[in-house]
C-alpha cells in the first residue's frame, strides 16, 4: 500500500469536525426532547382513549416507522415548503423530521412502559384517594420512566448516529464536515480515521454515562 | 397526481434496484452472520473477541459513514469498487453485525437443560446443534430477523447518496425534471410503506405463532 498519510489538513479544518460533532449532539438532544413529548402524549392517548384515537396513533407510528428516514428528511425539507408555503432552515427542517421520527419510536416504548406499571401501584394510589390526574403524575409517569430508561438511552444513541443523514441537506454536522474536507483536500482516508473514533468514542461515552445514571436512579427506588 | 403516475414505470425500475440491493445484503448477511453468531456463542475467547470487537465497532458508527467510506475511502487504498458494490458491501457489513447479535440472542435463549440433555444421550456438538438447539432457536431468531430485513429495505435508501439509482434516487431524478416533489415523495413513501409494513406484519404474526413454545 503506497498511500501516504497526511493529517495536516485534517487538523487545519478540525474545528469543522468538532463543531459538527457538537451540532450532531445538539440535533439528537433537541429531537429526543420533542420526541419524548410527542411519544408521551400519544402513548397516553393510546392507552387511555378509545379505538378512534388508537387508530390515529397507529397510523402515525406505522407511517413513520415503515418509511426510510432519508425519505422523511427530503419530504420535510423539499416537499412540505413547496406544498404548504412554509419556510424554514435546513436545520429546523431536520429537527422537525428527527423529532417526528423519534416520537414514533418512543410511543411504542412508552406504551409498553405504561403497560408494565404494576396494577398494585395504581390500586394503591386509588386506595389513598388520588385523582386520576394525580395517579398519572405521581405514579404512572415516574414508574414508567424508570422502566423505559434503558430503551430511552438506546434511542438517544441511535438518534445521534441518525444525525449523519442531516448531511444530505447540508446541515453542517459531523458527516457533512467530513465530506467537506474530503471534497476540498482529498485526504479521504485520514478523515475517516479521525471521524470514526469520534462517533465511536462519543457514542460509547454517552452509553456508559447514561448506564451510570440509570444504575443510580434504579438503585434509589 | 398525474406526474406521479407518469413516473411510475421509472420508479419501478428504481424499486427493482432497491429490491436487488436488499436481497443481496439480506442473503449474505444471513449466512455470514449466523455462522459468526454461532462462533460468538460457542467459540473460544480468541475467536469471540474479534467478533465482539467487530459488532461493537460497526454498530457504533452511522451506516451512512460506512457507505461513504466504502465508496470514497476504499479507492484511496487501492480498492476501487463501483457504487453498487460499495453500497452492498457497506450495508452487508452493517447487517452482519445485527444478524450476529440476533443469532447469539436466539441461541442463548434456549434453556441450558436442552444442551445437557443432548450431552446426556451422547450427541456430539453438531448433532446437538442441528437436532436440538437450531430447531428451537429459529423460533426466537425469525421475528427479529424479519425486522432487520425491513430495516435493510429502509436502509437501502442511503445507497442513493453514492449514485445508485434505487427507488430513492429514481424519485429524486423525477423531481429534478418535474419540480413537483410532493406527489413523488408521497408515492415513494407509499411504496416503501407497503414493503416494510407487510414485512413487519409477518414478523408479528410469526412471533404470535411461535409464542406457544416460549411459555415456561
Amino acid at each position: 500500500m503506497d498511500y501516504h498519510f497526511n493529517f495536516r489538513y485534517i487538523w487545519k479544518h478540525f474545528d469543522r469536525l468538532l463543531d459538527g460533532l457538537v451540532l450532531s449532539l445538539e440535533l439528537a438532544f433537541i429531537s429526543i426532547l420533542i420526541g419524548i413529548v410527542i411519544g408521551l402524549a400519544l402513548a397516553l392517548v393510546h392507552t387511555d382513549f378509545g379505538w378512534k384515537a388508537r387508530s390515529f396513533v397507529a397510523v402515525y407510528v406505522e407511517g413513520i416507522r415503515n418509511v426510510p428516514l432519508l425519505l422523511l428528511v427530503y419530504l420535510v425539507f423539499y416537499g412540505l415548503p413547496q406544498a404548504g408555503g412554509m419556510e424554514y432552515s435546513a436545520q429546523t427542517s431536520f429537527i422537525i423530521t428527527l423529532s417526528l421520527y423519534s416520537g414514533a419510536y418512543l410511543v411504542e416504548v412508552f406504551r409498553s412502559g405504561f403497560d408494565a406499571v404494576p396494577t398494585g401501584l395504581i390500586d394503591a394510589g386509588k386506595a389513598i384517594g388520588l385523582t386520576p390526574w394525580q395517579r398519572l403524575i405521581y405514579i404512572r409517569i415516574p414508574t414508567m420512566f424508570r422502566i423505559v430508561l434503558p430503551s430511552l438511552s438506546n434511542a438517544f444513541i441511535s438518534l445521534f448516529k441518525d444525525t449523519s443523514i442531516a448531511s444530505v441537506i447540508a446541515v453542517p454536522e459531523l458527516t457533512y464536515g467530513a465530506q467537506w474536507i474530503n471534497f476540498n483536500t482529498f485526504r479521504i482516508i485520514e478523515v475517516y480515521v479521525v471521524i470514526t473514533p469520534m462517533y465511536l468514542v462519543t457514542g460509547y461515552a454517552i452509553l456508559i454515562g447514561l448506564r451510570q445514571i440509570e444504575n443510580r436512579y434504579l438503585k434509589r427506588s | 397526481m398525474e406526474v406521479a403516475f407518469n413516473a411510475l414505470p421509472f420508479l419501478m425500475e428504481g424499486l427493482w434496484v432497491t429490491v436487488k440491493v436488499t436481497a443481496i445484503v439480506v442473503a449474505i448477511s444471513l449466512v455470514v452472520g449466523v455462522v459468526m453468531g454461532v462462533v460468538l456463542t460457542y467459540g473460544s475467547a480468541w475467536v469471540r473477541w474479534p467478533i465482539r470487537l467487530y459488532t461493537d465497532f460497526i454498530r457504533g458508527i452511522p451506516v451512512l459513514v460506512l457507505i461513504f467510506f466504502a465508496y470514497y475511502g476504499l479507492p484511496a487504498i487501492g480498492l476501487n469498487l463501483d457504487n453498487f458494490t460499495a453500497a452492498v458491501t457497506a450495508l452487508t457489513a452493517f447487517k452482519i453485525a445485527h444478524v450476529i447479535e440476533t443469532t447469539r440472542g436466539a441461541i442463548q435463549s434456549i434453556h441450558q437443560g436442552q444442551t445437557e440433555a443432548g450431552k446426556a444421550i451422547g450427541l456430539p456438538f453438531w448433532d446437538r446443534m442441528i437436532y436440538i438447539i437450531f430447531p428451537q432457536a429459529v423460533r426466537r431468531f425469525l421475528p427479529p430477523w424479519i425486522n432487520t430485513v425491513a430495516d435493510a429495505a429502509k436502509g437501502s435508501a442511503l445507497v442513493s447518496l453514492i449514485g445508485v439509482v434505487d427507488l430513492m434516487l429514481a424519485m429524486q431524478k423525477v423531481i429534478g425534471r418535474t419540480f413537483e416533489p410532493m406527489p413523488i415523495y408521497l408515492l415513494g413513501a407509499v411504496i416503501y410503506f407497503l414493503i416494510n409494513y407487510s414485512l413487519s406484519l409477518s414478523s408479528r404474526r410469526l412471533e404470535k405463532q411461535f409464542s406457544y413454545s416460549l411459555e415456561k
